[in-house]
Protein backbone atom coordinates (compact mmCIF):
# COMPACT_ATOMS: atom_id res chain seq x y z
CA UNK A 1 0.00 0.00 0.00
CA UNK A 2 2.70 2.48 0.96
CA UNK A 3 4.86 1.50 -2.67
CA UNK A 4 1.73 2.48 -4.35
CA UNK A 5 1.15 5.44 -2.64
CA UNK A 6 4.85 6.57 -3.26
CA UNK A 7 4.32 5.60 -6.98
CA UNK A 8 1.51 7.78 -6.99
CA UNK A 9 3.21 10.87 -6.37
CA UNK A 10 6.85 9.93 -8.68
CA UNK A 11 7.66 10.38 -11.84
CA UNK A 12 6.46 8.05 -13.89
CA UNK A 13 8.23 9.49 -17.58
CA UNK A 14 10.67 11.76 -17.66
CA UNK A 15 12.72 12.66 -20.89
CA UNK A 16 15.28 15.31 -21.12
CA UNK A 17 17.33 16.67 -24.35
CA UNK A 18 15.85 13.57 -26.17
CA UNK A 19 16.09 13.56 -29.94
CA UNK A 20 15.50 11.19 -32.86
CA UNK A 21 16.75 11.43 -36.20
CA UNK A 22 16.11 9.00 -38.57
CA UNK A 23 17.97 8.42 -41.57
CA UNK A 24 16.34 8.18 -44.54
CA UNK A 25 17.37 8.21 -48.54
CA UNK A 26 16.36 12.08 -48.60
CA UNK A 27 18.48 12.72 -45.44
CA UNK A 28 18.20 13.06 -41.99
CA UNK A 29 15.00 13.62 -40.55
CA UNK A 30 14.38 15.04 -37.01
CA UNK A 31 11.39 13.40 -35.68
CA UNK A 32 12.48 14.46 -32.44
CA UNK A 33 14.44 17.59 -30.93
CA UNK A 34 15.02 18.57 -27.58
CA UNK A 35 12.67 16.83 -25.46
CA UNK A 36 12.16 18.08 -21.77
CA UNK A 37 8.76 16.54 -20.46
CA UNK A 38 7.71 14.94 -17.12
CA UNK A 39 4.69 13.25 -16.56
CA UNK A 40 3.99 12.25 -12.96
CA UNK A 41 1.24 9.37 -11.74
CA UNK A 42 -2.41 9.74 -12.45
CA UNK A 43 -1.56 12.49 -15.36
CA UNK A 44 -3.87 12.66 -18.20
CA UNK A 45 -1.35 14.07 -20.32
CA UNK A 46 -2.16 14.54 -24.24
CA UNK A 47 0.14 15.16 -26.89
CA UNK A 48 -1.30 17.45 -29.64
CA UNK A 49 0.14 18.61 -33.08
CA UNK A 50 -0.05 18.55 -36.59
CA UNK A 51 0.88 14.83 -38.87
CA UNK A 52 4.53 14.96 -38.63
CA UNK A 53 5.66 17.03 -35.39
CA UNK A 54 6.32 13.67 -33.83
CA UNK A 55 4.02 13.07 -31.18
CA UNK A 56 3.53 9.50 -32.29
CA UNK A 57 7.28 9.23 -32.48
CA UNK A 58 7.52 9.88 -29.11
CA UNK A 59 4.97 8.01 -27.70
CA UNK A 60 6.64 4.75 -29.30
CA UNK A 61 9.95 6.08 -27.65
CA UNK A 62 8.69 5.79 -24.53
CA UNK A 63 7.22 2.64 -25.17
CA UNK A 64 10.39 1.21 -26.50
CA UNK A 65 9.45 0.82 -29.65
CA UNK A 66 11.59 3.40 -31.37
CA UNK A 67 15.28 4.25 -29.90
CA UNK A 68 16.16 7.55 -29.50
CA UNK A 69 19.49 8.92 -30.91
CA UNK A 70 20.29 11.22 -28.30
CA UNK A 71 19.07 12.53 -24.85
CA UNK A 72 18.08 9.93 -21.43
CA UNK A 73 14.40 8.84 -21.30
CA UNK A 74 13.11 6.77 -18.09
CA UNK A 75 10.00 5.17 -17.20
CA UNK A 76 9.23 4.13 -13.78
CA UNK A 77 12.73 5.04 -13.00
CA UNK A 78 14.57 2.39 -15.52
CA UNK A 79 14.87 2.64 -19.05
CA UNK A 80 12.10 2.39 -21.29
CA UNK A 81 12.99 -1.36 -22.82
CA UNK A 82 13.56 -2.53 -19.06
CA UNK A 83 9.93 -1.21 -18.50
CA UNK A 84 8.90 -2.55 -21.59
CA UNK A 85 10.34 -6.21 -20.39
CA UNK A 86 8.97 -5.66 -16.79
CA UNK A 87 5.38 -5.44 -18.81
CA UNK A 88 4.80 -2.02 -17.47
CA UNK A 89 2.60 0.05 -19.71
CA UNK A 90 -0.33 -1.24 -22.21
CA UNK A 91 -0.40 -0.12 -25.85
CA UNK A 92 -3.53 0.89 -27.68
CA UNK A 93 -3.23 1.77 -30.83
CA UNK A 94 -4.68 3.55 -34.17
CA UNK A 95 -6.59 0.79 -35.23
CA UNK A 96 -8.02 -1.93 -33.11
CA UNK A 97 -5.09 -3.99 -34.18
CA UNK A 98 -7.50 -7.01 -32.87
CA UNK A 99 -6.51 -10.25 -34.16
CA UNK A 100 -9.22 -11.13 -37.15
CA UNK A 101 -8.74 -15.10 -35.71
CA UNK A 102 -9.92 -14.80 -32.03
CA UNK A 103 -12.69 -14.41 -30.71
CA UNK A 104 -13.09 -10.82 -28.14
CA UNK A 105 -12.37 -12.76 -25.07
CA UNK A 106 -9.52 -14.36 -26.64
CA UNK A 107 -8.28 -11.58 -28.36
CA UNK A 108 -8.06 -9.37 -24.30
CA UNK A 109 -6.58 -12.88 -23.04
CA UNK A 110 -3.74 -12.70 -25.98
CA UNK A 111 -1.37 -10.46 -23.72
CA UNK A 112 -1.90 -12.36 -20.41
CA UNK A 113 -1.22 -16.24 -21.95
CA UNK A 114 2.09 -14.58 -23.04
CA UNK A 115 2.85 -13.70 -19.51
CA UNK A 116 1.77 -17.20 -18.79
CA UNK A 117 -1.20 -16.80 -16.68
CA UNK A 118 -3.35 -19.46 -15.80
CA UNK A 119 -6.23 -20.23 -17.15
CA UNK A 120 -8.58 -19.42 -14.25
CA UNK A 121 -6.88 -16.39 -13.41
CA UNK A 122 -6.84 -15.17 -17.40
CA UNK A 123 -10.73 -15.81 -17.15
CA UNK A 124 -11.11 -13.43 -14.46
CA UNK A 125 -8.77 -10.80 -16.03
CA UNK A 126 -11.43 -11.05 -19.21
CA UNK A 127 -14.05 -10.59 -17.46
CA UNK A 128 -13.28 -7.95 -15.10
CA UNK A 129 -12.00 -5.62 -18.17
CA UNK A 130 -14.38 -6.26 -20.80
CA UNK A 131 -17.14 -5.39 -18.07
CA UNK A 132 -15.12 -2.20 -17.79
CA UNK A 133 -15.42 -1.37 -21.21
CA UNK A 134 -18.76 -2.19 -21.44
CA UNK A 135 -18.55 -5.17 -24.05
CA UNK A 136 -20.05 -7.96 -21.51
CA UNK A 137 -21.95 -10.22 -23.63
CA UNK A 138 -19.62 -10.10 -26.52
CA UNK A 139 -17.00 -12.52 -25.32
CA UNK A 140 -17.65 -15.18 -28.26
CA UNK A 141 -17.93 -12.59 -31.04
CA UNK A 142 -15.01 -11.86 -33.77
CA UNK A 143 -13.66 -8.60 -34.32
CA UNK A 144 -15.67 -8.13 -37.80
CA UNK A 145 -19.03 -9.06 -36.10
CA UNK A 146 -18.29 -5.30 -33.67
CA UNK A 147 -18.82 -1.48 -34.77
CA UNK A 148 -15.66 0.46 -34.58
CA UNK A 149 -15.81 2.10 -31.58
CA UNK A 150 -16.75 -1.66 -29.73
CA UNK A 151 -13.33 -2.81 -31.62
CA UNK A 152 -11.13 0.17 -30.11
CA UNK A 153 -13.24 -0.48 -26.46
CA UNK A 154 -12.24 -3.99 -26.91
CA UNK A 155 -8.32 -3.48 -27.62
CA UNK A 156 -8.66 -0.81 -24.45
CA UNK A 157 -9.76 -3.90 -22.46
CA UNK A 158 -7.04 -5.81 -23.69
CA UNK A 159 -4.15 -3.32 -22.64
CA UNK A 160 -6.25 -2.76 -19.30
CA UNK A 161 -5.77 -6.64 -19.08
CA UNK A 162 -2.19 -6.63 -18.16
CA UNK A 163 -3.48 -4.16 -15.11
CA UNK A 164 -0.20 -1.56 -15.83
CA UNK A 165 0.27 1.45 -14.26
CA UNK A 166 0.99 3.80 -17.57
CA UNK A 167 -1.85 3.51 -20.74
CA UNK A 168 0.10 4.88 -23.88
CA UNK A 169 -2.82 5.50 -26.89
CA UNK A 170 -2.00 6.50 -29.84
CA UNK A 171 -5.37 8.46 -31.38
CA UNK A 172 -7.04 5.45 -30.43
CA UNK A 173 -10.74 7.70 -31.61
CA UNK A 174 -8.73 9.10 -34.70
CA UNK A 175 -10.78 6.64 -37.15
CA UNK A 176 -14.21 6.95 -35.32
CA UNK A 177 -16.80 9.37 -36.17
CA UNK A 178 -17.61 12.20 -33.88
CA UNK A 179 -20.94 11.22 -32.21
CA UNK A 180 -18.69 7.71 -30.82
CA UNK A 181 -15.91 9.58 -30.20
CA UNK A 182 -17.58 12.12 -27.88
CA UNK A 183 -19.27 8.87 -26.66
CA UNK A 184 -15.58 7.13 -26.11
CA UNK A 185 -13.78 10.01 -24.36
CA UNK A 186 -16.56 10.14 -22.17
CA UNK A 187 -16.06 6.81 -20.97
CA UNK A 188 -12.67 6.81 -21.36
CA UNK A 189 -12.26 9.72 -18.83
CA UNK A 190 -14.68 7.59 -16.66
CA UNK A 191 -11.89 4.66 -16.83
CA UNK A 192 -9.65 6.59 -15.86
CA UNK A 193 -11.13 8.43 -12.73
CA UNK A 194 -12.28 4.79 -11.76
CA UNK A 195 -8.38 3.03 -12.21
CA UNK A 196 -6.12 6.04 -11.49
CA UNK A 197 -3.55 5.22 -14.22
CA UNK A 198 -1.14 7.80 -15.87
CA UNK A 199 -2.22 8.22 -19.81
CA UNK A 200 -0.34 9.61 -22.21
CA UNK A 201 -2.73 10.16 -25.52
CA UNK A 202 -1.91 11.25 -29.17
CA UNK A 203 -4.48 13.21 -30.76
CA UNK A 204 -5.01 15.78 -33.10
CA UNK A 205 -8.05 16.98 -31.63
CA UNK A 206 -8.10 20.39 -29.94
CA UNK A 207 -11.28 19.28 -27.86
CA UNK A 208 -10.56 16.00 -27.28
CA UNK A 209 -7.28 16.80 -25.16
CA UNK A 210 -8.91 19.86 -23.79
CA UNK A 211 -11.45 17.96 -22.04
CA UNK A 212 -9.65 14.61 -21.52
CA UNK A 213 -6.05 16.05 -20.22
CA UNK A 214 -4.51 17.55 -16.45
CA UNK A 215 -1.80 18.49 -19.08
CA UNK A 216 -1.73 19.20 -22.53
CA UNK A 217 2.09 19.25 -24.50
CA UNK A 218 1.56 21.19 -27.87
CA UNK A 219 4.16 19.97 -30.47
CA UNK A 220 5.28 21.32 -34.06
CA UNK A 221 6.66 19.43 -36.81
CA UNK A 222 10.35 19.86 -38.86
CA UNK A 223 11.57 19.26 -36.13
CA UNK A 224 9.49 17.54 -33.91
CA UNK A 225 9.46 19.98 -30.59
CA UNK A 226 7.38 21.15 -27.84
CA UNK A 227 6.04 24.55 -27.84
CA UNK A 228 4.03 24.61 -24.89
CA UNK A 229 2.54 22.41 -21.62
CA UNK A 230 -0.66 23.47 -20.67
CA UNK A 231 -1.82 22.33 -17.52
CA UNK A 232 -5.72 22.35 -17.14
CA UNK A 233 -7.52 23.06 -14.18
CA UNK A 234 -10.82 21.77 -15.37
CA UNK A 235 -12.59 19.70 -12.56
CA UNK A 236 -11.92 16.26 -12.57
CA UNK A 237 -15.58 15.24 -12.65
CA UNK A 238 -16.22 16.81 -15.95
CA UNK A 239 -18.76 16.12 -18.44
CA UNK A 240 -19.26 16.78 -22.48
CA UNK A 241 -21.21 19.85 -21.68
CA UNK A 242 -18.01 21.19 -19.80
CA UNK A 243 -17.18 22.36 -23.62
CA UNK A 244 -19.35 25.41 -23.63
CA UNK A 245 -17.72 26.66 -20.65
CA UNK A 246 -15.70 29.67 -20.64
CA UNK A 247 -12.86 28.11 -18.67
CA UNK A 248 -12.68 25.23 -21.45
CA UNK A 249 -12.71 27.45 -24.19
CA UNK A 250 -9.59 29.99 -22.88
CA UNK A 251 -7.97 26.46 -22.77
CA UNK A 252 -8.65 25.58 -26.36
CA UNK A 253 -7.73 28.90 -27.23
CA UNK A 254 -4.02 28.93 -25.81
CA UNK A 255 -3.57 25.24 -27.57
CA UNK A 256 -5.01 26.74 -30.92
CA UNK A 257 -2.63 29.38 -30.60
CA UNK A 258 0.49 27.14 -29.80
CA UNK A 259 -0.20 25.39 -32.53
CA UNK A 260 -0.64 28.41 -34.88
CA UNK A 261 2.96 29.49 -33.60
CA UNK A 262 4.28 26.22 -34.43
CA UNK A 263 2.80 26.51 -38.22
CA UNK A 264 3.94 30.19 -38.63
CA UNK A 265 7.32 30.02 -40.04
CA UNK A 266 6.23 27.28 -42.94
CA UNK A 267 4.31 29.17 -45.10
CA UNK B 1 -30.40 -38.12 -62.72
CA UNK B 2 -30.73 -35.99 -59.03
CA UNK B 3 -27.70 -34.09 -60.38
CA UNK B 4 -29.10 -33.30 -63.78
CA UNK B 5 -31.92 -31.56 -62.42
CA UNK B 6 -30.76 -30.09 -60.13
CA UNK B 7 -28.64 -28.66 -62.55
CA UNK B 8 -31.41 -27.63 -64.89
CA UNK B 9 -33.37 -26.38 -61.56
CA UNK B 10 -30.47 -24.07 -60.26
CA UNK B 11 -29.83 -22.92 -63.62
CA UNK B 12 -33.27 -22.20 -65.24
CA UNK B 13 -34.89 -20.90 -62.16
CA UNK B 14 -32.47 -19.69 -59.79
CA UNK B 15 -29.49 -17.41 -60.45
CA UNK B 16 -27.71 -19.12 -57.05
CA UNK B 17 -24.27 -19.65 -57.03
CA UNK B 18 -24.02 -22.93 -57.62
CA UNK B 19 -26.27 -22.13 -60.34
CA UNK B 20 -23.59 -19.37 -61.47
CA UNK B 21 -20.72 -22.19 -61.89
CA UNK B 22 -22.31 -25.45 -62.64
CA UNK B 23 -23.38 -23.85 -65.85
CA UNK B 24 -20.35 -22.33 -67.36
CA UNK B 25 -18.60 -25.41 -66.19
CA UNK B 26 -20.97 -28.14 -68.32
CA UNK B 27 -20.75 -25.58 -71.01
CA UNK B 28 -16.72 -26.17 -71.47
CA UNK B 29 -16.67 -29.80 -70.51
CA UNK B 30 -19.71 -30.77 -73.45
CA UNK B 31 -17.58 -28.24 -75.80
CA UNK B 32 -14.17 -30.21 -74.82
CA UNK B 33 -15.67 -33.14 -75.65
CA UNK B 34 -16.96 -32.00 -79.00
CA UNK B 35 -13.71 -30.74 -80.15
CA UNK B 36 -11.83 -34.12 -78.92
CA UNK B 37 -14.75 -36.35 -80.98
CA UNK B 38 -14.29 -33.82 -83.99
CA UNK B 39 -10.09 -34.44 -83.28
CA UNK B 40 -10.65 -38.16 -83.30
CA UNK B 41 -12.50 -38.51 -86.50
CA UNK B 42 -9.73 -36.03 -88.53
CA UNK B 43 -6.73 -38.14 -86.70
CA UNK B 44 -7.74 -41.21 -87.21
CA UNK B 45 -9.01 -41.09 -90.70
CA UNK B 46 -5.60 -41.29 -92.66
CA UNK B 47 -4.57 -44.54 -90.54
CA UNK B 48 -8.73 -45.64 -91.58
CA UNK B 49 -8.43 -44.51 -95.39
CA UNK B 50 -5.04 -46.57 -95.97
CA UNK B 51 -6.65 -49.17 -94.47
CA UNK B 52 -9.56 -49.02 -96.46
CA UNK B 53 -7.50 -49.00 -99.30
CA UNK B 54 -5.54 -52.45 -98.31
CA UNK B 55 -8.95 -53.99 -97.90
CA UNK B 56 -10.01 -52.56 -101.21
CA UNK B 57 -12.89 -51.31 -100.21
CA UNK B 58 -14.58 -47.98 -102.03
CA UNK B 59 -17.01 -45.59 -101.73
CA UNK B 60 -17.03 -46.12 -98.15
CA UNK B 61 -19.66 -43.34 -96.40
CA UNK B 62 -18.62 -40.83 -94.37
CA UNK B 63 -20.71 -41.98 -91.63
CA UNK B 64 -18.95 -45.27 -91.36
CA UNK B 65 -15.28 -43.65 -91.93
CA UNK B 66 -16.19 -41.72 -88.80
CA UNK B 67 -17.83 -44.42 -87.07
CA UNK B 68 -14.43 -47.01 -87.77
CA UNK B 69 -12.07 -44.13 -86.44
CA UNK B 70 -13.36 -44.51 -83.14
CA UNK B 71 -13.08 -47.97 -82.92
CA UNK B 72 -9.30 -48.50 -83.87
CA UNK B 73 -7.59 -50.73 -81.90
CA UNK B 74 -4.71 -48.45 -81.69
CA UNK B 75 -6.35 -45.05 -82.60
CA UNK B 76 -3.72 -41.64 -83.09
CA UNK B 77 -6.35 -40.09 -80.60
CA UNK B 78 -8.61 -42.36 -79.06
CA UNK B 79 -12.28 -41.38 -78.48
CA UNK B 80 -13.52 -40.21 -75.16
CA UNK B 81 -16.42 -42.99 -75.35
CA UNK B 82 -13.06 -45.37 -75.77
CA UNK B 83 -11.49 -44.29 -72.95
CA UNK B 84 -13.95 -44.35 -70.63
CA UNK B 85 -14.95 -47.46 -71.71
CA UNK B 86 -11.08 -48.70 -71.07
CA UNK B 87 -11.65 -46.87 -67.64
CA UNK B 88 -14.38 -48.85 -66.44
CA UNK B 89 -13.41 -51.80 -67.61
CA UNK B 90 -9.66 -51.79 -65.73
CA UNK B 91 -11.56 -50.14 -62.67
CA UNK B 92 -14.96 -51.41 -62.00
CA UNK B 93 -13.89 -55.03 -63.74
CA UNK B 94 -10.92 -55.88 -62.43
CA UNK B 95 -10.22 -56.71 -58.83
CA UNK B 96 -8.02 -54.48 -56.96
CA UNK B 97 -5.66 -56.21 -56.51
CA UNK B 98 -4.91 -56.92 -59.76
CA UNK B 99 -1.90 -56.01 -61.90
CA UNK B 100 -4.64 -54.66 -64.53
CA UNK B 101 -6.56 -52.89 -62.48
CA UNK B 102 -6.13 -48.74 -63.00
CA UNK B 103 -7.32 -48.49 -58.87
CA UNK B 104 -4.25 -50.61 -58.12
CA UNK B 105 -1.93 -48.51 -60.50
CA UNK B 106 -3.57 -44.95 -59.01
CA UNK B 107 -3.47 -45.95 -55.60
CA UNK B 108 0.56 -46.67 -56.14
CA UNK B 109 1.10 -43.05 -57.30
CA UNK B 110 -1.54 -41.96 -55.10
CA UNK B 111 0.27 -42.60 -52.01
CA UNK B 112 3.60 -42.09 -53.77
CA UNK B 113 2.18 -38.22 -54.06
CA UNK B 114 0.85 -37.83 -50.39
CA UNK B 115 3.70 -38.87 -48.80
CA UNK B 116 5.85 -36.49 -51.05
CA UNK B 117 3.58 -33.93 -50.50
CA UNK B 118 3.17 -33.92 -46.58
CA UNK B 119 7.37 -33.98 -46.47
CA UNK B 120 7.27 -31.07 -49.18
CA UNK B 121 4.74 -29.14 -47.45
CA UNK B 122 6.52 -30.06 -43.84
CA UNK B 123 10.52 -29.14 -45.38
CA UNK B 124 8.82 -25.50 -46.85
CA UNK B 125 6.80 -24.47 -43.41
CA UNK B 126 10.27 -24.77 -41.83
CA UNK B 127 12.54 -23.36 -44.54
CA UNK B 128 10.10 -20.44 -44.39
CA UNK B 129 10.05 -20.30 -40.78
CA UNK B 130 13.55 -20.86 -40.62
CA UNK B 131 14.23 -17.62 -43.44
CA UNK B 132 11.92 -15.39 -41.63
CA UNK B 133 14.11 -15.43 -38.53
CA UNK B 134 17.55 -15.18 -39.67
CA UNK B 135 18.30 -12.74 -41.86
CA UNK B 136 21.39 -14.85 -43.24
CA UNK B 137 19.29 -17.76 -44.09
CA UNK B 138 17.08 -15.15 -45.86
CA UNK B 139 19.70 -14.03 -47.89
CA UNK B 140 21.74 -17.80 -48.16
CA UNK B 141 18.71 -20.16 -48.90
CA UNK B 142 16.39 -18.23 -51.20
CA UNK B 143 18.84 -18.14 -54.21
CA UNK B 144 18.90 -21.80 -53.74
CA UNK B 145 15.18 -22.60 -53.48
CA UNK B 146 14.76 -20.66 -57.05
CA UNK B 147 17.44 -22.18 -58.59
CA UNK B 148 16.34 -25.81 -57.09
CA UNK B 149 13.15 -25.35 -59.80
CA UNK B 150 15.32 -23.96 -62.84
CA UNK B 151 16.49 -28.05 -63.06
CA UNK B 152 14.29 -29.61 -65.61
CA UNK B 153 12.50 -32.19 -63.12
CA UNK B 154 13.21 -35.38 -66.29
CA UNK B 155 16.69 -34.63 -66.14
CA UNK B 156 17.23 -34.70 -62.18
CA UNK B 157 14.60 -37.56 -61.29
CA UNK B 158 16.77 -40.35 -62.68
CA UNK B 159 20.00 -38.95 -61.02
CA UNK B 160 17.92 -38.97 -57.55
CA UNK B 161 16.90 -42.33 -58.09
CA UNK B 162 19.86 -43.83 -59.01
CA UNK B 163 21.84 -42.06 -56.43
CA UNK B 164 19.41 -43.64 -53.52
CA UNK B 165 18.89 -46.71 -54.93
CA UNK B 166 23.35 -46.67 -55.13
CA UNK B 167 22.45 -46.11 -50.98
CA UNK B 168 20.32 -48.99 -50.68
CA UNK B 169 17.23 -47.10 -50.95
CA UNK B 170 14.76 -48.06 -53.05
CA UNK B 171 10.74 -48.36 -53.21
CA UNK B 172 8.04 -45.96 -52.74
CA UNK B 173 10.91 -43.18 -51.14
CA UNK B 174 12.90 -41.80 -53.91
CA UNK B 175 9.66 -41.37 -55.97
CA UNK B 176 8.22 -39.40 -53.20
CA UNK B 177 11.28 -37.69 -53.01
CA UNK B 178 10.57 -36.13 -56.33
CA UNK B 179 7.12 -35.43 -55.27
CA UNK B 180 9.06 -33.49 -52.13
CA UNK B 181 11.53 -31.56 -54.53
CA UNK B 182 8.79 -29.84 -56.39
CA UNK B 183 6.06 -29.28 -53.48
CA UNK B 184 8.23 -27.73 -50.86
CA UNK B 185 8.95 -24.84 -53.45
CA UNK B 186 5.39 -22.95 -53.43
CA UNK B 187 5.27 -23.81 -50.01
CA UNK B 188 7.83 -22.13 -48.66
CA UNK B 189 7.42 -19.15 -51.06
CA UNK B 190 4.14 -18.91 -50.08
CA UNK B 191 4.96 -19.37 -46.50
CA UNK B 192 7.91 -16.89 -46.98
CA UNK B 193 5.45 -14.18 -47.47
CA UNK B 194 2.09 -15.95 -45.25
CA UNK B 195 4.52 -15.32 -42.41
CA UNK B 196 5.31 -11.68 -43.29
CA UNK B 197 1.70 -10.72 -43.81
CA UNK B 198 0.69 -9.67 -40.22
CA UNK B 199 0.13 -6.02 -40.35
CA UNK B 200 3.33 -3.49 -38.21
CA UNK B 201 0.64 -2.74 -34.99
CA UNK B 202 -0.20 -6.85 -34.67
CA UNK B 203 3.80 -7.19 -34.62
CA UNK B 204 4.49 -4.07 -32.58
CA UNK B 205 2.02 -5.64 -29.97
CA UNK B 206 3.71 -8.37 -29.37
CA UNK B 207 6.76 -6.11 -28.83
CA UNK B 208 4.72 -4.63 -26.24
CA UNK B 209 3.85 -7.74 -24.58
CA UNK B 210 7.65 -8.87 -24.83
CA UNK B 211 6.56 -11.91 -26.25
CA UNK B 212 9.30 -14.82 -27.56
CA UNK B 213 9.88 -14.85 -31.17
CA UNK B 214 8.16 -18.59 -30.47
CA UNK B 215 5.23 -17.13 -29.06
CA UNK B 216 4.85 -14.15 -32.33
CA UNK B 217 5.37 -17.17 -34.48
CA UNK B 218 2.63 -19.10 -32.85
CA UNK B 219 0.54 -16.40 -31.81
CA UNK B 220 0.81 -14.29 -34.55
CA UNK B 221 2.69 -15.69 -38.13
CA UNK B 222 1.78 -18.88 -38.16
CA UNK B 223 -2.43 -18.07 -38.07
CA UNK B 224 -1.86 -15.31 -40.17
CA UNK B 225 -0.23 -16.90 -42.82
CA UNK B 226 -2.70 -19.68 -42.89
CA UNK B 227 -4.70 -18.35 -46.18
CA UNK B 228 -1.31 -18.46 -48.27
CA UNK B 229 -0.53 -21.84 -47.07
CA UNK B 230 -3.35 -23.65 -48.34
CA UNK B 231 -2.58 -21.47 -51.13
CA UNK B 232 0.18 -22.91 -51.73
CA UNK B 233 -0.64 -26.17 -50.89
CA UNK B 234 -3.12 -26.45 -53.96
CA UNK B 235 -0.41 -26.12 -55.99
CA UNK B 236 1.83 -28.31 -54.17
CA UNK B 237 -0.49 -31.48 -54.38
CA UNK B 238 -1.02 -30.77 -57.76
CA UNK B 239 2.59 -31.01 -58.55
CA UNK B 240 3.48 -33.80 -55.97
CA UNK B 241 1.38 -36.20 -58.33
CA UNK B 242 2.97 -34.84 -61.43
CA UNK B 243 6.14 -35.93 -59.27
CA UNK B 244 5.15 -38.94 -58.46
CA UNK B 245 4.29 -40.11 -62.32
CA UNK B 246 7.72 -38.52 -63.30
CA UNK B 247 9.24 -40.08 -60.43
CA UNK B 248 7.95 -43.56 -62.18
CA UNK B 249 9.32 -43.43 -65.88
CA UNK B 250 13.03 -43.54 -64.80
CA UNK B 251 12.96 -46.65 -62.82
CA UNK B 252 10.89 -48.46 -65.32
CA UNK B 253 8.04 -49.02 -62.47
CA UNK B 254 6.17 -52.05 -62.79
CA UNK B 255 3.17 -49.93 -61.00
CA UNK B 256 1.74 -47.00 -60.69
CA UNK B 257 0.07 -44.27 -63.34
CA UNK B 258 3.36 -43.22 -64.62
CA UNK B 259 4.13 -46.97 -65.53
CA UNK B 260 1.10 -47.84 -66.90
CA UNK B 261 1.72 -44.49 -69.63
CA UNK B 262 5.34 -45.53 -70.17
CA UNK B 263 3.92 -49.53 -71.04
CA UNK B 264 1.08 -47.78 -72.82
CA UNK B 265 3.80 -45.85 -75.19
CA UNK B 266 6.23 -49.01 -75.64
CA UNK B 267 3.35 -50.99 -77.14
CA UNK B 268 1.13 -48.13 -78.60
CA UNK B 269 -1.81 -48.42 -76.32
CA UNK B 270 -3.05 -45.16 -76.65
CA UNK B 271 -6.21 -46.08 -75.36
CA UNK B 272 -4.25 -47.06 -72.01
CA UNK B 273 -2.24 -43.62 -72.18
CA UNK B 274 -5.35 -41.81 -72.08
CA UNK B 275 -6.92 -43.57 -69.42
CA UNK B 276 -3.96 -42.90 -67.18
CA UNK B 277 -4.01 -39.70 -68.52
CA UNK B 278 -7.53 -38.62 -67.39
CA UNK B 279 -7.10 -40.80 -63.97
CA UNK B 280 -4.03 -39.02 -63.02
CA UNK B 281 -5.65 -35.57 -63.86
CA UNK B 282 -9.16 -36.68 -62.25
CA UNK B 283 -6.99 -37.71 -58.35
CA UNK B 284 -4.86 -34.44 -59.05
CA UNK B 285 -8.36 -32.10 -59.29
CA UNK B 286 -10.00 -34.17 -55.95
CA UNK B 287 -6.90 -33.53 -54.40
CA UNK B 288 -7.01 -29.71 -55.27
CA UNK B 289 -10.31 -29.88 -53.88
CA UNK B 290 -9.99 -31.74 -50.69
CA UNK B 291 -7.47 -29.18 -49.84
CA UNK B 292 -10.08 -26.14 -50.84
CA UNK B 293 -12.38 -27.64 -48.52
CA UNK B 294 -9.79 -28.09 -45.26
CA UNK B 295 -8.96 -24.55 -46.64
CA UNK B 296 -12.89 -23.81 -46.17
CA UNK B 297 -13.19 -25.38 -43.30
CA UNK B 298 -9.81 -23.78 -41.26
CA UNK B 299 -10.81 -20.53 -41.77
CA UNK B 300 -14.82 -21.17 -41.00
CA UNK B 301 -12.91 -21.96 -37.60
CA UNK B 302 -10.90 -18.94 -37.47
CA UNK B 303 -14.16 -17.08 -37.73
CA UNK B 304 -13.57 -15.86 -41.14
CA UNK B 305 -15.94 -14.01 -42.57
CA UNK B 306 -18.97 -15.89 -44.38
Amino acid sequence: MSAEAQSATGNVVTASDLSLRFDTNDGAVHALSDIDLTIQAGDFVSLIGPSGCGKTTLLRVIADLETPTSGDVQVNGVSPQQARLARAYGYVFQAASLYPWRTIARNVALPLEIMGLDRKERRARVERNLELVNLSGFEKKYPWQLSGGMQQRASIARALAVEPDLLLMDEPFGALDEIVRDHLNEQLLQLWDKTNKTVVFVTHSIPEAVFLSTHIVVMSPRPGRIIDIIESDLPKDRGLDIRETPEFLAIAHRVREGLRQGHSYED
Amino acid sequence: MLTVSAICHSAGFQVTDNGGRVWPVTVVVLAIIAVWYLSAVLLNSPFQKDSYKRQKQTDVSLVTLARDTMSQERPVLPAPHQVAQEIYKTTVQKKITSKRSLIFHSWITLSTALLGFVMGTVLGIVLAVSIIHNRALDKSLMPWIIASQTIPILAIAPMIIVVLNAIGIQGMLPKALISTYLSFFPVAVGMVKGLRSPEVSHIDLMRTYNASSWQTLWKLRLPASMPYLFTSMKIAIAIAMVGAIVGELPTGAVAGLGARLLAGSYYGQTVQIWSALIMASVLAASLVGLVSLANRLVLKRMGSLP
